[in-house]
């Protein structure tokens, strides 16, 4: 049951999309979000629509896969749509009840809005399917080197995110293991009023405490048995190569990003 | 006689539809009778675990059916939930499901989602707790405080508690020292001894299964490649090293003294019997 969260995993792959360099994947992603906060009319939506089809198409992750992930969020999607349904106001009256209105407008944005969301969610989380956890935060901390003298601490937060997503999928894996075992013990997770069920979410949280606390020691004793002391003078095995395919997404990216505000200045 | 369990032609494939799709059994189908020992083994990603997750209804099958005693487990939620008493599950390592404040809780967790009244909890308590080798001394400790060892067993007494009709096993003596091996095997022996029920024991250890089981089913990637008494699988040592197994120190020494002319009996999976044989060996060349 808990299989189905695919938040931060990655699926192994060789295409285009998984080869190209994760700062330029990172960058895209900002300019992919910031194109889709500019598309405005059912043009440029059509034309986002068609870049992030392609996209996944061309790094053969699946739309049931992309699907999926949009699970967790449905409820916020469904929100969004009803609340901009019902409160934006507009001239085109549809239909008019007790206190709410819907108007053309309404419907409109209310669309909009829930095509943006999914749009957002499946384009960011096509970054963590076709790029390893590592060459992620690896990305990243080259991405926020010039942060370093700000004394930011870039490495110390790249290497805790790293680790962060390392374990999502362990802890997943644990939590299933547990649940099978209390489940294995007659425990029942599937019925009862909602004060009861979260009861019984206690004998899954506690062992899950104890084996993350129990694993966050073991990990920092391995670090420190390995002489880990943090980003000074670390060098790389991977270092990251910038290639031309590179440049030439990130100049894509860019002239996509220049033509949504271009369509925007025309009004579509 | 009719099998407790029996599981036809079945299947499990995990994340279907995604690239790390698995297929981790595949048509399998065995009946496994009441009061028997059962012994697994095999390679690491052979299909055991996945294979015992279904005695007991916590992984549905995709093709095929399992029944308990005549009757299809998972035909309703409610026998799926039920079948949950009468195949008690002990998974490996089963210390890290403790969570319970104090021993006595955690062991008492299995029947009190029975909903059984507090005096027949209190008396399976006890008798668990008695099968799995935990002193009452330890009742008011909390289970996280204690040894490796010591959990294990509480784990063990949780399921036990239950007084299922089956209780399987999946590897519980995993990352013990041999005493503790030992004494958890010696416990199994006697609990089964006591109460006749049904028991499969997941194991790497050869030694250990050829000395308890009375049957023993090999898997090899996915499927059961062998089905039968310690005697018939270990006469098949090559066949056992081609899947990555082993055969029991004492059938490995008994073929090595084949090899070298020695005449020592083909069917040999212990020590004891492998003491006996030699025994024998001698006095017959003494007699000569």
């Amino acid at each position: 049951m808990l299989k189905n969260i695919t938040l931060g995993q990655y699926f192994p792959g060789n295409t285009i999309v998984h080869r190209l360099d994760p700062r330029t994947k990172l960058i895209l992603v900002i300019v992919y979000i910031a194109a889709l906060f500019t598309a405005y009319s059912y043009v440029s939506y059509a034309l986002m629509l068609v870049v992030l089809a392609s996209c996944m198409a061309l790094s053969a992750i699946r739309p049931a896969t992309a699907f999926r992930g949009l699970k967790p969020v449905l409820l916020i999607v469904v929100l969004t749509a009803v609340l901009n349904l019902l409160y934006t106001g507009g001239t085109h009256v549809i239909v008019k009840f007790w206190v709410f209105t819907i108007t053309w407008e309404g419907v409109r944005r209310a669309v909009f809005m829930v095509l943006r969301i999914m749009m957002l969610i499946t384009g960011t989380f096509l970054l963590t399917y076709t790029t390893s956890p590592v060459a992620l935060t690896d990305g990243l901390e080259l991405l926020l080197d010039p942060l370093k003298k700000l004394r930011v601490p870039v490495h110390e937060i790249s290497m805790m995110m790293s680790m962060a997503l390392r374990f999502i999928p362990t802890l997943i894996e644990e939590t299933d293991k547990i649940i099978s075992a209390q489940k294995a013990r007659g425990a029942d997770f599937e019925t009862g009023s909602l004060i009861q069920r979260a009861k019984a979410l206690l004998p899954v949280l506690v062992p899950l405490f104890v084996s993350a606390f129990r694993r966050a020691d073991e990990l920092a004793v391995a670090m420190e048995s390995r002489c880990y002391h943090g980003g000074e003078g670390r060098t790389r095995m991977n270092r990251l190569v910038w290639h031309r395919r590179d440049t030439a997404a990130l100049l894509l990216g860019l002239a996509l990003l220049a033509g949504m505000i271009v369509l925007r200045r025309f009004g579509l | 006689m009719e099998p407790v369990i029996e599981l036809q032609n079945v299947t499990h494939v995990y994340s279907k539809g995604t690239p790390f799709e698995k297929t981790a059994i595949d048509r399998v189908s065995v009946r496994i009778e009441r009061g028997q020992f059962v012994g697994l083994i095999g390679h690491t990603g052979s299909g055991k675990s996945t294979f015992i997750q279904h005695l007991n209804g916590l992984l549905r099958p995709d093709e095929g059916q399992v029944r308990f005693e005549g009757r299809d487990i998972h035909a309703s939620k409610k026998s799926a939930h039920e079948i949950r008493f009468h195949v008690g599950l002990v998974f490996q390592y089963p210390e890290y499901q403790l969570f319970e404040e104090t021993v006595y809780q955690d062991i008492a967790f299995g029947p009190k989602n029975m909903r059984l009244p507090a005096d027949e909890i209190d008396r399976r308590v006890q008798e668990a707790a008695q099968f799995a080798g935990v002193p009452e001394s330890l009742f008011s400790c909390s289970p996280l405080e204690l040894s490796g060892g010591q959990k294990r067993r509480i784990a063990i007494a949780g399921v036990i508690a239950m007084r299922p009709d089956v209780l399987v096993l999946d590897e519980p003596t995993a990352g013990l020292d041999p005493a503790g091996c030992q004494s958890i095997l010696e416990n199994l022996c006697a609990y089964r001894a006591q109460t006749g029920s049904t028991v499969v024991l997941v194991s790497h250890s050869m030694d250990a299964v050829a000395r308890i089981a009375e049957r023993l089913i090999v898997f090899d990637q996915g499927h059961i490649v062998m089905d039968g008494t310690p005697d018939e699988v270990f006469s098949r040592p090559g066949e056992l090293e081609r899947i990555g197994l082993s055969v029991p120190a004492a059938t490995k020494i008994a073929m090595c003294l084949r090899e070298l002319g020695v005449p020592v009996p083909g069917s040999i999976y212990t020590t004891e019997q492998l003491t006996d044989a030699l025994v024998t060996l001698k006095g017959e060349a003494d007699a000569c």
